[in-house]
């Protein structure tokens, strides 16, 4: 099977490419680059005034599956991950029951290979049941194929045992993503705290809350020489953090989300819980200080925190409703939008962020479109406006305060290991 | 003519609606004292209260402010109602509204809770209060009671003392008073403050700083039921350092009002001899708070969008 990408302005960061050209792919293996490629092929793709970029990488997803499939599927949220450019993606534990065992690692990757359209990879639980008492156990989890442990959704509150983890997940080589939030500071806050949530009268989640997590967290990975990778940072207080922490050498990396780098909590204007997520939207100052932090790469990731939930879950009280958004099918519109046409990055620093810098992270062979690497490609038209539809989302979940957003970059093809998943913008 | 189909809160309203219904609540007090006076305008309207947190004043505050109106007010008690089956707020609210309820009255613990209702039914919905944030005819009654003996509002100084970070009332207050042209200032605890300075007010940990010179003192119950966490060590050194006792009210201007939203822990925020003292407003707030919900009904049904 030969496929042909041609007159594509091709964006590998891997190989410091950012040119026009063609791209052949032969099965599932790309087999050349140059400026003109002229060959038969089974299928040819005019990929003109479009950006070929190696496929996508979450570190960051929530699939839901097993426990709660009625918000989303390892089926559904991989199409919708497909639908966003993305061929890889890693699912946070937060399953019920708890991703925290060898037969859940093995029992996520049956199911992807059953039904997934892009490559999922599962994370592991840090504590058995994430309850934050006993290690699960992480060395089992890694053989099986777990890319990381995580206890996302919260934080290991025992400092002991989180250095512990660290100590112990070094044998493996994979990387801890550390959600941080100390629930002491949260104190049952929804949204930042701040001017907005006085007007709101909604109760505040102070920046503290992830900070003193943050910093805990980058001290023992000094000490650990862990991996250490901080989840959906938010915070100017983060961003520092990471900056003296890279500044002293620690092996630290960070990850932020499209919605903390595109809105403030100033959306939270009507107690419609599609702006409610963990952590909030924060503080003018802190957007910046975010973007900023993608700019100067003290950020080097940009991970979605896809987190669909029913509608009932979202359609109700705002102190009641789940916390989380979607965010697999507006990740790159918002990164062109926000980032690239806000002057932060340019298109190749946006495509670094969302390929070759997780599989870095994951220490995975992935996010590169050199010749000879694995065919995951992505098809990005980022010149058309466009209005997000979230009705239109393969995601079950509609959870997303971007509905209708006017926005700039589209997935036009998706290809997974050679297999075009999603053609024309449409689910092949 | 109220602008909104709902009566939410303080913040989104204008000054000119919050003297419109003052001024229909100066009449409106009259029949309270006169039945003859009494005009059955609201024949034919039903009004549903709907209480998912208990209250003694502003539930039949509201019940009888309806009835003088000559409309029907039903109580969803909502502790025998199918809410303890798990339904949910909205579904709850649509089935009262295909009821053809034209006005729903609700109080709820969680912030926005009436906001959400009102986008999901046709009926007028008015706040009676939600979680810490509004309590929207509370302000307006303990508003027309300052107007009734200060006439106005401009430059006129206010003090807000207790457990400001878990009050509705204050909130509403602090929207309603700088509309108007008050000068407020809270005080309270440090740890019970909350963020209202960011919202262009005084915040002091001062009660006599607070109270003096003060036309109005303002007393707020200590809400154990929203605290998460203890934000003081005790009653006993509350009471010291935050209660307001007959000596503390001589540093006040001498025609001062005290007020309170109700209910008081009595020799806690307020002594004994401050709640039923000579300057003390307390009792004439609750006849007051019938005056402005009949008020608030009448424009609903007769302007309101």
């Amino acid at each position: 099977m030969k496929l042909l990408i041609k007159n594509g302005r091709i964006i590998n960061p891997a190989s410091n490419m950012d040119a026009k050209g063609d791209i052949l792919v032969i099965d599932d293996k790309i087999a050349e680059i140059a400026e003109k490629i002229e060959t038969k092929a089974d299928k040819v793709i005019d990929a003109e005034g479009k950006w070929v970029t190696p496929g996508f990488i979450d570190l960051h997803v929530h699939l839901r599956d097993p426990g709660f499939e009625y918000k989303e599927t390892i089926a559904t949220g991989s199409r919708a991950a497909a639908m966003g450019g993305f061929t890889t993606i890693c699912c946070m534990p937060n399953t019920s029951p708890v991703t925290d065992s060898e037969i859940m690692v093995e029992y996520i990757k049956m199911r992807a290979e059953r039904e997934a359209v892009v490559n999922v990879l599962p994370i592991g639980a840090i504590t058995k049941g994430q309850a934050g008492e006993e290690l699960a156990e992480i060395g089992k989890m890694a053989k099986a194929g777990a890319c990381a442990i995580s206890e996302d959704g919260k934080s290991v509150m025992n400092a002991g045992l989180l250095k512990t983890a660290m100590n112990y997940s070094k044998m493996f080589n994979i990387p801890m993503l550390s959600h941080c939030e100390d629930k002491s500071l949260v104190g049952g806050g929804v949204m930042n705290a701040g001017v907005q949530s006085q007007l709101m009268g909604l109760k505040g989640i102070s920046n503290d809350s992830e900070d003193v997590i943050a910093s805990r967290d980058i001290i023992l990975a000094e000490n650990t020489g862990a991996k250490l990778h901080l989840c959906h940072v938010s915070t100017r207080g983060s961003v520092q953090l990471l900056r003296e922490a890279h500044a002293r050498g620690v092996n630290v990396t960070a990850e932020a989300c499209p919605h903390h780098f595109t809105l403030s909590d100033e959306a939270v204007t009507s107690y419609d819980a599609n702006t409610k997520m963990n952590p909030p939207l924060r503080s003018r100052e802190d957007v910046e200080a975010i973007r900023n932090a993608l700019k100067d790469n003290t950020i080097n990731v940009i991970a979605t925190d896809h987190a669909p939930h029913s509608i009932d879950e979202k359609n109700c009280e705002y102190d009641k409703a789940a916390f989380g958004i979607v965010g697999l099918e507006t990740a790159i519109a918002l990164g062109v939008t926000t980032l690239v046409e806000g002057g932060y990055l340019t298109p190749s620093q946006l495509i670094e962020k969302m390929t070759i810098n997780p599989a870095r992270v994951l220490g995975i062979d992935k996010g590169d479109i050199s010749v000879g690497k694995t065919a995951d490609i992505a098809v990005i038209d980022a010149e058309n406006l466009y209005k997000i539809d979230a009705s239109k989302f393969e995601s079950k979940g509609r959870n997303t305060p971007f509905d209708g957003y006017e926005v700039k970059g589209k997935a036009v093809y998706t290809i997974v290991g050679g297999k075009v998943v999603v053609e024309e913008g449409e689910m092949a | 003519m109220l602008k909104s189909k709902d009566v939410l809160g303080l913040r989104d309203m204008s000054k000119e609606e919050i003297l419109e219904i003052l001024d229909v609540a100066k009449e409106m007090k009259m029949r309270i004292e006169n039945p003859q006076l009494r005009k059955p305008e609201l024949k034919n309207t039903s009004v549903i209260t709907l209480f998912y947190e208990n209250s003694t004043r502003t539930k039949t505050s509201f019940a009888l402010a309806g009835e003088y109106l000559g409309a029907t007010v039903q109580d969803l008690g909502i502790s025998t109602s199918s809410v303890k089956k798990g339904e949910s707020l909205i579904d709850t609210g649509k089935t009262i509204d295909q009821m053809g309820a034209d006005i729903m009255v609700m109080r709820n613990s969680y912030t926005g809770a009436p906001h959400v209702l009102a986008r999901n039914v046709n009926a007028h919905v008015i706040n009676a209060g939600d979680g810490a944030n509004e309590h929207p005819t509370q302000a307006l009654l303990d508003l027309y009671t300052i107007r009734d003996y200060k006439k106005n509002f401009e430059g006129l100084k206010v003090a807000i003392i207790g457990d400001i970070s878990h009050s509705r009332v204050a909130r509403s207050n602090v929207f309603g008073l700088r509309k108007l042209g008050a000068e407020v200032t809270l005080a309270g605890p440090s740890t019970m403050l909350g963020g209202l300075g960011k919202l262009g007010v005084k915040t002091t940990s001062s009660v006599k700083e607070a109270v003096t010179d003060a036309d109005v003192v303002m007393g707020l119950r200590i809400q154990f039921e929203r605290q998460k966490t203890v934000s003081f060590p005790g009653l006993s050194e509350y009471r010291e350092l935050f209660g307001v006792s007959s000596e503390m009210l001589k540093y006040a201007k001498k025609d001062v009002l005290v007020m309170h939203p109700g209910p008081v822990n009595r020799g806690i925020e307020f002594t004994t001899d401050v709640i039923d003292g000579r300057n003390s407003v307390i009792n004439i707030q609750v006849k007051n708070g019938v005056a402005v919900r009949m008020a608030i009904l009448k424009l609903l049904m007769t302007g309101g969008k």
